[in-house]
């Protein structure tokens, strides 16, 4: 299989899809600018830059996408969108419902975000739980170069607007993708190791420190499942529960802050249906309630790493289980 | 209704504009009685539906807010179907899940109506961006807003797109003088919103907001250009808010000698004296569009009341597609 850092697959996903289908679009600031390669495939109708106005930006898009256009904005950072609020959640989340299901919205939104460029708070933070809480939207934030992949296809051809968030610390890493045509569904996470004391459930970067947990407590003898939960919304509740109910404790990881976070929805899921599974409390591992700093040991601190994901697994595995 | 680029008889404008007024009259009758909730009504404003409405073609489309029966109406939908969806009914336009302030009708090109101030201005610009990358499409947008849009950023935002991007779209700005509870004159330092259109490269005129046939002719000359060069324009119609922003609003904030001022310009009694006077109406002929109106709304409400709340289980549907 090739290797393909995951800029190259984005690239790659967005150029077939436009190869695929005419009425896949994309715009935004800079867009022309930096993919220079679509606006030659595909001229400057398709591939247009922008004003820096991301309300504008959002707008267009949700107005296209009603009118029979697939498309596809980057709206660069996740603070950005605090600029787009209405267009995403009023519009493209709600104007299907209220209008009695007249319109429907087949738009993707890029936007980067997490540790990793020491850019500071008003370029990284980590804002997917809002638009999970918010109806009619769909929320995917992959882990690895074929995901990134095979899911901003799938969001593509998803006929609801989807957000698809970049965790800006993947961009240059690398991984295997399939040649051929390669469609990841939404709603679906992923098992990347199978293990049957303790489940770390995570999205994005803190995958790979969950999966870096993994190996550390294969050699003390803990054997970790690792499920990469890849869309947040629709989340794949059947995949968390099936393994929690194999293992009995659960740690959930994210670089977002905690409170009413996607661990917060993890932790009352299973909670509710698979309490009499579980050997130990559900334990969370978060962001802080803090803005991002800048300073690079503070942007890391700010991190979940993986010393304390095996922390916590070893704590949980340690407890005693419930009568 | 008919639809068509020739210009539409007067007495159709007039007929219009009193089918609108009927119809929010009998709205605010409904929601007096406390089952219409959210009405904000155009009465004093219906000209301008009438007459930029009246001057588009079927294969154009409307964008409108929450002040939008007028726009609905002049486009031939069922004010049934539209009392319907007020009163949260299964027969509304759409299902119940609207209610008064963002009803859409697809099938008749008036599509994503937001009460956002200004949401229609940020939703416009697709709209359009999709005709234009349409073969064949000859269509514009026509995006209805007021005084109040005009003062959030993304009425800059899209004017600004619309001529970058070479978008047709025809704004209609509604300068109804009242941005909800507050006057125009405490929020804008000049009277027109015409002159932010125009520092933003648009053609953009003003027209006397009450008069049904100048607005009529200023949208269908805008139109036409718009067709032509596929660049959008701007009109302003100057007019005014006679009742509050919304039912019931007892409007103790407004100067009596403005609101009379307007009243004494009403688009309905402006057009129809206008037509008396050289002979082009009579009381009879009045009392016969009069009698028309009272019948269709009456019959409509009948309709809405009847009509079926829908079942619990549409909760859930018309999430995603």
């Amino acid at each position: 299989m090739p290797v393909i850092t995951v800029n190259g697959t984005i690239s790659q996903a967005i150029a077939e899809e436009m190869r695929r289908d005419p009425s896949v679009l994309m715009f935004g600031e800079g867009v022309a600018t930096k993919r220079r390669e679509l606006v030659a495939e595909f001229g400057a109708a398709r591939v247009r830059n922008t004003p820096l106005a991301e309300g504008i930006i959002a707008g267009t898009a949700v107005g296209a996408a009603a009118s029979g256009l697939r498309p596809i904005v980057d709206l660069l950072f996740a603070p950005f969108l605090c600029f787009a609020m209405d267009e995403i959640v009023n519009s493209a989340g709600k104007l299907r419902y209220m209008s009695g299901g007249q319109f429907k919205f087949p738009l993707v939104v890029l936007a980067m975000s997490g540790a990793g460029w020491t850019v500071g708070a008003q370029h990284n933070h980590n804002v997917e739980a809002w638009f999970v809480h918010s109806p009619g939207l769909k929320v995917v934030m992959p882990s690895s170069a074929a995901d990134f992949k095979g899911l901003l296809k799938a969001a593509i051809r998803d006929d609801n607007p989807v957000l698809f968030f970049m965790d800006l610390a993947l961009g240059y890493q690398s991984g295997e993708v399939p040649a051929a045509e390669h469609l990841v569904p939404l709603g679906r996470a992923a098992t990347l190791r199978a293990g049957r004391d303790v489940t770390l459930v995570s999205y994005a970067k803190t995958v790979h420190y969950c999966v870096a947990a993994a190996d550390t407590l294969a050699g003390q003898g803990i054997s970790a499942e690792v499920i990469d939960l890849r869309s947040l919304k629709p989340l794949d509740e059947a995949a968390i529960l099936a393994s929690v109910r194999r293992t009995g404790r659960v740690v959930v990881v994210h670089e977002a802050s905690r409170l009413c976070g996607v661990g917060a929805e993890v932790a009352a899921l299973v909670a509710e249906h698979a309490f009499d599974a579980l050997q130990a409390p559900v334990r969370r591992l978060t962001g802080p309630d803090t803005p991002a700093p800048s300073s690079w040991p503070l942007e890391q601190a700010f991190v979940p790493q993986a010393d304390a994901i095996v922390a916590a697994a070893r704590e949980l595995v340690g407890a005693r289980a419930y009568a | 209704m008919q639809h068509s680029e020739q210009a539409p008889s007067p007495l159709a404008l007039l007929e219009t504009m009193m089918l609108i007024r009927a119809y929010e009259e009998a709205l605010v009758g409904i929601a007096a009685g406390g089952s219409a909730p959210g009405t904000c009504t155009s009465v004093g404003q219906e000209a301008a539906a009438a007459g930029v409405v009246r001057a588009l073609t079927p294969r154009d489309r409307i964008l409108t807010n929450h002040r939008s029966a007028g726009h609905l109406l002049a486009r031939g939908a069922d004010p049934g179907r539209m009392i319907a969806e007020v009163l949260g009914k299964r027969t509304g336009y759409c299902k119940g899940k609207s209610g008064s302030l963002h009803i859409s009708a697809a099938e008749l090109g008036v599509v994503l109506t937001s009460t956002i101030v200004g949401g229609e201005l940020s939703l416009a610009p697709g709209v359009a961006l999709a005709r234009t990358m349409t073969p064949g499409d000859d269509g514009i947008v026509a995006a209805f807003f007021g005084d109040g849009a005009a003062c959030e950023g993304v009425f800059h935002e899209s004017l600004n797109l619309a001529v970058v991007w070479k978008l047709p779209i025809l704004y209609v700005c509604e300068n109804n003088e009242w941005q909800a509870f507050v006057h125009r004159r405490e929020t804008m330092p000049m009277a027109h919103v015409r002159d932010w259109a125009a520092a933003h490269g648009l053609v953009a005129e003003t027209v006397d907001g009450n008069d049904a046939e100048a607005v009529h002719a200023a949208a269908a000359r805008l139109a036409a250009r718009i067709r032509a060069t596929g660049e959008p324009a701007f009109l302003e119609t100057l007019t005014y808010r006679t009742r509050g922003h919304y039912e019931p609003d007892d409007q103790f904030y407004v100067d009596p000698a403005e609101l009379a001022a307007w009243q004494a310009r009403d688009p309905i009694e402006l057009l129809a004296n206008r037509l008396r006077a050289d002979g082009r109406l009579d009381d009879a002929r009045l009392a016969q569009i009069r009698a028309r109106v009272r019948a269709l709304i009456d019959e409509a409400v009948a309709f809405a009341n009847a009509s079926p709340y829908p079942d619990t289980a549409e909760l859930f549907t018309d999430v995603y597609a």
